[in-house]
C-alpha cells in the first residue's frame, strides 16, 4: 500500500545536507545519529549471532567435539553478553527512538543533542573493549558472572568486560536521561499526553527503567572487579562475603532491563497494528497505562529469577505473586492489540506480517512465564532449556520482530526509498519459521531436564533429536535475518524513492520529508487531532494505492 | 509418556505427580489462550482484510472489556500462583525423619555420605519409598543438584547449607545434573540416583562403610579437643552439646535461635558471630582446619547426642520449611 | 531552516523554541541524572546496611578506627560548601559578580579542603594496615561494649571495603564537581551568567548539593557506629 512518487528534484534532506566523515562522527543531528547507532548495533548483531551459530552447531552432537568445553563456554558468554548489551538494549530506543521521538512529539532535536552522541561513543567505547576482550581471551561466566565464580575462581577476563558493559550502561542511562527530558518539555503545541503516539508512551517507560535500574548493575560490577582485584569478601563465603547478595544486586537490574528490550517493541507494534488497521489502538489509555505499569512492577519481581538459589520459601512465595502481577499488563495489551483487528480494514504489507508474528510469539513467550512464574514448576525447569525458549520467545520472537516489523515500517521516512515487498514478507515467513523450529523444541528439551550451559550431553543422547530440530531452525532463522540486511542495503541504491507518507500513516513524523530535513519540521507544527485519526485521514479516500516493490 | 518421543521425564517421586499435574494444567491454560489469540488474529486478518471502499470502524474501547480481560487473567493467575505455591511449600518442608545424606559437592564431582557411614562419588543409592533429606554444601562455587525425574533442585552454596528431600517411587536409575554453571567441566559434573528395592539396598548398605557418619564425628570431636570445653559431664567453657540440637538457644545479645544445621556449623566455623547467653567468647575458629566432609560428620555426632539412643542419623529437624528457622539465624541472605 | 528575523539570547540553543524550554529542561535533565546517582550509591548502601546488620560488632569495631573528628569537620566543610554555591547563585541572580566569583572560589577551596582531609584519613589507614587488599591486618581488636570479645577481621575488611569503595566514590564525585566548577569559574569570568542566564550555575549547584547530601549519609553510617563517647 505504499506509494512511491519520484519528487521533481532531488531535495535537501538529513543525508545530503553534510558530506564527509567529520559530519557523521561530530553531528548532532538526533537522526544520524540514529543511524551510526543502526550501522553499529547490527555489527554487534551479526557478532552475537556468529556465537549463537557456533552453540548451535556444537550442539548437533551430544559430545563436545566442535570446540573444548573451556571455549564453549565462551561462547554462550560472549552470545548473552553481547546480545543483551550491545543489541538488545540499545536496539530499537537507539534507532528507531532516537529517530522517530522527536518527530513523533513535533520536536527539532531531542533536549540534548551533545549527550546523544555521546551516549553514541560510549557505546562504541565499550563495544570496542568487548570486542577487544573476546579476542583476547574472552570470559567464561555465562552473561551473569554469578559469584563466588565470576570473583575468585575463574581467570577470563571478567574486569575488562565488565568494564565494557559499565561504560555501555552509561549509554544507556543517557539515552533513557535524553527522551525522558524530550517527552516531558518538548512536545510541541497541542501535543497533550494524550495525543502521544504509543511509541512515545512506551519509549518513556522504557527510558525510566533505563535511569533507575542500570546504575545498579554498574555498581555491582564495580563490586564484582573490585573483589577479584583485591580479595575482597563481599560476595565471598570464605570472607564473610554472600554470593545472594550479588544475585539479588544483579537481578534488580537484570530483571527489569528485559523490560527495556520488550517494552519498546511493544510500541512499535502499536503503530503499526493501527496504521495497517486503518485505525485507532482499541484501549489506548489502557496500553499507555500499561507501559507504565510494566515499568513499576518490573522492579518488584528480581527474585523469581532466585527461587532454588536458597532464599527462604516466604520471600519465594512473594515475588512468585508479584510476578503474576506484571503479567497482567502484558496480556492487557496482547488482547487490545488483537481487538483492534476487529472491523479494521487490514492490509499485509511486511511490517504488519512482523506484527502479526509479534503477537503470536510474544504470546507463546508470555504465557511460559506463567510457567516459570508458577514456584512449583520453576524448581524443575529453572537453569533448563525451558527457560532458554522462554526468553527467546520474547526476545527475539517478541522484541526483534518488533524491531524488524518497525525497521520496515520506518525504512521508507530513514531512507526515503522503499524495500521491496516481496522479498520482505518472504523474509518475515522465514524468520517465522525458523524462530519456532529453533525454540519450540527447547521448551520440551527443557522439561525433560537438559540443563542449560551444557557444552556436552553425551550422558543424556536422548536429547539429540531435539536438538537437531533446534540447529536446523537457527539456520532457517540465520537466512531470515540475512535477507533484510542485504535487500535494505539493495534499497539504498535501487529501491523505489518513497514519498513522504507511503503508508498514508497518522503521526507527525510522517508530515516530514522522506528523508526528513534536518530540523525536521519546517516550522513548529501545532497539533488539534488525537493519535491514530485514521477516520479522518481514509475519509474521502475511496481507494488507497497499493504498493508495487 | 510416549515411549519414542517422551514429553516428560520419568515420574520416579512423590512429587513429580503434582509437578506434572500443574504443568498440565498450565498447558491446558496456554494452549487455549494461544488457541483464542491465534484464532482471533487469523480470523480478523481475513474477515476484515482490505476492501475497496470499506472503510475501518473506529472503536475507541470498552471498559467493560478491559475489567473483563484484566479481571479474568488475575483469577485464573492466582489460582496458578496458589496451586503451585501450596507444591512448592511441600517441596521445601522435609519430612521428619527423614534419611540423611550430606552431599559436597565441589568443581566438578558429587561426593555424598549416608549417615550410616557409606561414601559414594556421583552416585546416590536411595531405598524406593523412603522420604531422603539433602544437606548439601559447595567446596568451591555454587553448584544445583537437579534430578529431573524427582522434579527436584536445589542449589549448592559454599559457606553453608541448603536442604532438599524427595522421595523415590519407582526403582530405576535416573540422572542427576548439576544445573548452576561452575565452570569447564559443568556439563561433566553428572550422576546417577540408584533406587533400589528396600532388601536390594540393605545388601547393598551392608557392603561395607567406615561406621556411621556421627561415629566419625564423635571421633573428630575427640581429635581436635572439642571435648575440653564442651563437656557431657559438667558445665565447661563452651554449652553442654547433649539435647541442644534442635532446640531453641540464647544468644547473649537477646536473641533467640534454633539449633539447626546451618548454626552448628556456623558455631565451628566463625564461633565470634553468636556467642550462647553466659558463655564468653573464647572459642577459636575452625575454619581451614577441617574439610566439609569432617563438618558434616560432626553437625551428625552433634545431633546424635540429642537424641535418646544411639546415633540414627535421622531428622529431629522441625517441620517447617527450612529457612524458616534460619530466620534469626545465619549470617546469610534468606 | 528558516532564517531567524526574531533576536534572542545567544545562549539560546537552536532546537528549543524558548529560553524557559531550553532552562526547565536542563533542571530537569539534572534532576534526573542525581536520580541515576541514588540508584548507583544505593547499590553500595544496600550492600552496607545488610552487613552492618549481620556483622554489627565487628562492623562497629572497624568504625571505632576511623576518625570521626575528621569526619565530622569534613561534613562542616561540605555544608559550608553548600552555602556558598547558593550565594554564588543569588549573585548571579543579583548581578553580583564579584561576589559571584569569590563565592564559586571559596566552594572549590572548601572542595580542595575535603579531599585534603580525605587523603589524610586515607594516609591514617594505609598506616594501619587498613585498607582492605594482601596488607590488610585487623587483628585483637576489641568489640565496643564487649570487652575481651575480638572483632573477626573479615568482618572488619568488608566494613573497609565499602568504606574506601563508598567515600572514593564520593571522592570521585567530588573532584568532577571541582572540574565542573572551574569551568563555571571560568564562564562566570569571562562574564557569561546574568540575572536571566545563569543555567550551568543552577545545575552545577544541584549537583554540588547532592554530592553534599551523600556524604551526610555516609558520615554518619560509617563513622558513628556504637559510638557513646
Amino acid at each position: 500500500m505504499a506509494t512511491g512518487n519520484i519528487p521533481p528534484v532531488e531535495r535537501e534532506d538529513y543525508l545530503n545536507k553534510h558530506y564527509g566523515v567529520g559530519s557523521w562522527l561530530f553531528t548532532t543531528d538526533h537522526k544520524r545519529i540514529a543511524l551510526l547507532y543502526l550501522i553499529s548495533i547490527t555489527f554487534f548483531f551479526f557478532i552475537g549471532g556468529f556465537f549463537a551459530l557456533l552453540i548451535r552447531l556444537e550442539l548437533l552432537t551430544p559430545a563436545s567435539d566442535l570446540v573444548q568445553a573451556d571455549t564453549y563456554n565462551k561462547f554462550f558468554t560472549q552470545h548473552g553478553m553481547v546480545m543483551v548489551f550491545f543489541f538488545l538494549i540499545p536496539s530499537i530506543p537507539a534507532t528507531l527512538g532516537n529517530f522517530l521521538v522527536p518527530m513523533m512529539i513535533g520536536a527539532k532535536d531531542l533536549a540534548f543533542p551533545k549527550i546523544n552522541l555521546l551516549s553514541w561513543y560510549l557505546y562504541i567505547i565499550g563495544g570496542i573493549m568487548m570486542l577487544h576482550c573476546m579476542v583476547t581471551g574472552g570470559v567464561d561466566t555465562g552473561w551473569t558472572f554469578y559469584t563466588p565464580f565470576s570473583t575468585a575462581f575463574t581467570n577470563t577476563k571478567i574486569v575488562e568486560a565488565g568494564l565494557a558493559i559499565f561504560i555501555a550502561g552509561f549509554s544507556s542511562i543517557l539515552t533513557g536521561l535524553n527522551f525522558v527530558v524530550t517527552i516531558h518539555r518538548m512536545r510541541a503545541p497541542g501535543m497533550t499526553w494524550t495525543r502521544l503516539p504509543l511509541f512515545i508512551w512506551a519509549h518513556y517507560a522504557t527510558s525510566i527503567i533505563q535511569i533507575l535500574g542500570t546504575p545498579v548493575v554498574a555498581i555491582t560490577i564495580v563490586l564484582v572487579a573490585a573483589e577479584r582485584a583485591l580479595h575482597l569478601g563481599i560476595f565471598d563465603p570464605k570472607l564473610g562475603g554472600d554470593p545472594l547478595l550479588f544475585q539479588h544486586l544483579f537481578w534488580f537490574y537484570s530483571h527489569p532491563a528485559v523490560y527495556i528490550m520488550i517494552l519498546p517493541s511493544m510500541g512499535v507494534v502499536s503503530e503499526i497494528i493501527s496504521c495497517f488497521s486503518r485505525k485507532r489502538i482499541f484501549g489506548y489509555s489502557f496500553v499507555a497505562l500499561s507501559s507504565i505499569s510494566i515499568a513499576v512492577f518490573g522492579f518488584l519481581v528480581w527474585a523469581h529469577h532466585m527461587f532454588v538459589a536458597g532464599m527462604s520459601v516466604y520471600a519465594a512465595l512473594i515475588f512468585s505473586l508479584l510476578s503474576y502481577s506484571v503479567a497482567v499488563p502484558s496480556a492487557v495489551k496482547v488482547f487490545n492489540w488483537t481487538a483492534t483487528l476487529y472491523k479494521g480494514s487490514i492490509h499485509y504489507d511486511a511490517p504488519m506480517l512482523y506484527a502479526f508474528g509479534f503477537l503470536g510469539l510474544f504470546t507463546i513467550g508470555g504465557l511460559t512465564g506463567l510457567f516459570l512464574a508458577a514456584l512449583g514448576i520453576d524448581v524443575h525447569v529453572t537453569d533448563t532449556y525451558f527457560v532458554v525458549a522462554h526468553f527467546h520467545y520474547i526476545m527475539v520472537g517478541g522484541a526483534l520482530m518488533g524491531y524488524l516489523g518497525g525497521m520496515h515500517f520506518w525504512w521508507p521516512k530513514i531512507s526515503g526509498r522503499l524495500y521491496p515487498e516481496g522479498w520482505a514478507r518472504l523474509a518475515a515467513l522465514i524468520v517465522f519459521i525458523g524462530f519456532n523450529l529453533t525454540f519450540f523444541p527447547q521448551f520440551i528439551l527443557g522439561y525433560l531436564g537438559m540443563p542449560r550451559r551444557y557444552a556436552d550431553y553425551s550422558h543424556m543422547p536422548e536429547f539429540q533429536i531435539l536438538n537437531v530440530f533446534s540447529t536446523a531452525g537457527a539456520t532457517v532463522l540465520g537466512v531470515g535475518y540475512l535477507l533484510p540486511m542485504v535487500y535494505f542495503l539493495w534499497s539504498m541504491r535501487y529501491g523505489k524513492p518513497a514519498s513522504d507518507n507511503p503508508w498514508n500513516a497518522a503521526g507527525l513524523e510522517w508530515q516530514t520529508q522522506s528523508p526528513p530535513t534536518t530540523f525536521n519540521f519546517p516550522e513548529e507544527p501545532v497539533v488539534t487531532w488525537e493519535a491514530y485519526n485514521y477516520d479522518e485521514i481514509d475519509k474521502g479516500q475511496k481507494e488507497v494505492p497499493q504498493v508495487v516493490g | 509418556m510416549f515411549d519414542n518421543f517422551p514429553l516428560w521425564p520419568d515420574r520416579a517421586s512423590s512429587m513429580a505427580g503434582k509437578v506434572d499435574a500443574l504443568y498440565i494444567f498450565l498447558i491446558i491454560v496456554s494452549g487455549m489462550m494461544t488457541l483464542l489469540i491465534f484464532t482471533a488474529v487469523v480470523y480478523f486478518a481475513a474477515r476484515y482484510r482490505y476492501r475497496k471502499g470499506v472503510p475501518a470502524e473506529q472503536i475507541e474501547g470498552s471498559t467493560p472489556l478491559e475489567l473483563t480481560w484484566t479481571v479474568i487473567p488475575m483469577g485464573v493467575f492466582m489460582v496458578i500462583f496458589i496451586w503451585s505455591a501450596v507444591v512448592y511449600f511441600k517441596m521445601r518442608t522435609p519430612p521428619r525423619d527423614a534419611t540423611e545424606v550430606y552431599v559436597v559437592a565441589k568443581q566438578w564431582m558429587w561426593k555424598l555420605e549416608h549417615a550410616e557411614g557409606q561414601r559414594e562419588i556421583n552416585e546416590l543409592h536411595v531405598p524406593v519409598d523412603r522420604d531422603v533429606k539433602l544437606i548439601m554444601t559447595s567446596q568451591d562455587v555454587i553448584h544445583s543438584f537437579y534430578v529431573p525425574a524427582f522434579r527436584m533442585k536445589q542449589d549448592v552454596l559454599p559457606g553453608r547449607y541448603t536442604v532438599a528431600w524427595f522421595r523415590a517411587t519407582k526403582p530405576g536409575t535416573y540422572h542427576l545434573f548439576c544445573a548452576e554453571y561452575c565452570g569447564t567441566q559443568h556439563s561433566g559434573m553428572i550422576g546417577s540416583i540408584v533406587v533400589m528395592e528396600p532388601a536390594q539396598f540393605e545388601a547393598w548398605m551392608s557392603g561395607g562403610s567406615g561406621g556411621p557418619l556421627s561415629a566419625t564425628g564423635e571421633k573428630i570431636f575427640a581429635e581436635l579437643g572439642c571435648a575440653t570445653c564442651h563437656r557431657a559431664d559438667t558445665q565447661g567453657r563452651g554449652p553442654n552439646l547433649q539435647g541442644v540440637f534442635g532446640k531453641p538457644v540464647q544468644l547473649e545479645d537477646g536473641r533467640m535461635i534454633t539449633a539447626d544445621e546451618n548454626y552448628v556449623r556456623e558455631s565451628i566455623l566463625d564461633p565470634g558471630s553468636k556467642i550462647v547467653k553466659g558463655f564468653k567468647p573464647v572459642m577459636p575458629t575452625f575454619q581451614g582446619l577441617v574439610s566439609e566432609e569432617q563438618v558434616n560428620a560432626l553437625v551428625a555426632y552433634v545431633k546424635s547426642v540429642s537424641q535418646s539412643g544411639a546415633a540414627t542419623g535421622k531428622s529431629a529437624a522441625a517441620t517447617e520449611p527450612e529457612g524458616v528457622s534460619g530466620k534469626a539465624q545465619g549470617s546469610k541472605v534468606q | 531552516m528558516a532564517a531567524h528575523t526574531e533576536s534572542h539570547n545567544p545562549a539560546l540553543l537552536h532546537h528549543f523554541a524558548t529560553e524557559e524550554q531550553q532552562r526547565n529542561s536542563a533542571s530537569f535533565g539534572m534532576w534526573i541524572f542525581l536520580a541515576t546517582e541514588v540508584m548507583f550509591f544505593g547499590g553500595l548502601f544496600c550492600a552496607y546496611l545488610i552487613y552492618r546488620r549481620w556483622y554489627f560488632g565487628d562492623f562497629a569495631a572497624a568504625s571505632t578506627s576511623i576518625n570521626a573528628k575528621l569526619g565530622g569537620a569534613n561534613t562542616a566543610v561540605l555544608i559550608c560548601s553548600s552555602l556558598t554555591v547558593v550565594l554564588a547563585i543569588w549573585a548571579a541572580q543579583t548581578s553580583r559578580r564579584a561576589l559571584m566569583i569569590g563565592m564559586l572560589i571559596l566552594t572549590m577551596l572548601f572542595g580542595l579542603t575535603f579531599l585534603g582531609i580525605k587523603g589524610i584519613e586515607y594516609a591514617d589507614k594505609f598506616h594501619e594496615h587498613h585498607v582492605p587488599g594482601p596488607s590488610f591486618s585487623f587483628d585483637h581488636e576489641e568489640i565496643p561494649g564487649n570487652p575481651g570479645h575480638y572483632a573477626n577481621p573479615h568482618h572488619a575488611q568488608i566494613f573497609f571495603a565499602l568504606y574506601f569503595i563508598m567515600t572514593g566514590l564520593h571522592a570521585l564525585h567530588m573532584v568532577i564537581g571541582l572540574g565542573i566548577f572551574t569551568w563555571l569559574l571560568w564562564a562566570a569570568w569571562k562574564g557569561r551568567f546574568t540575572p536571566e542566564y545563569h543555567t550551568p550555575l543552577e545545575i552545577g549547584g544541584l549537583y554540588w548539593h547532592f554530592v553534599d547530601i551523600v556524604w551526610i549519609y555516609l558520615f554518619p553510617l560509617l563513622y558513628l557506629i556504637d559510638r557513646h563517647t
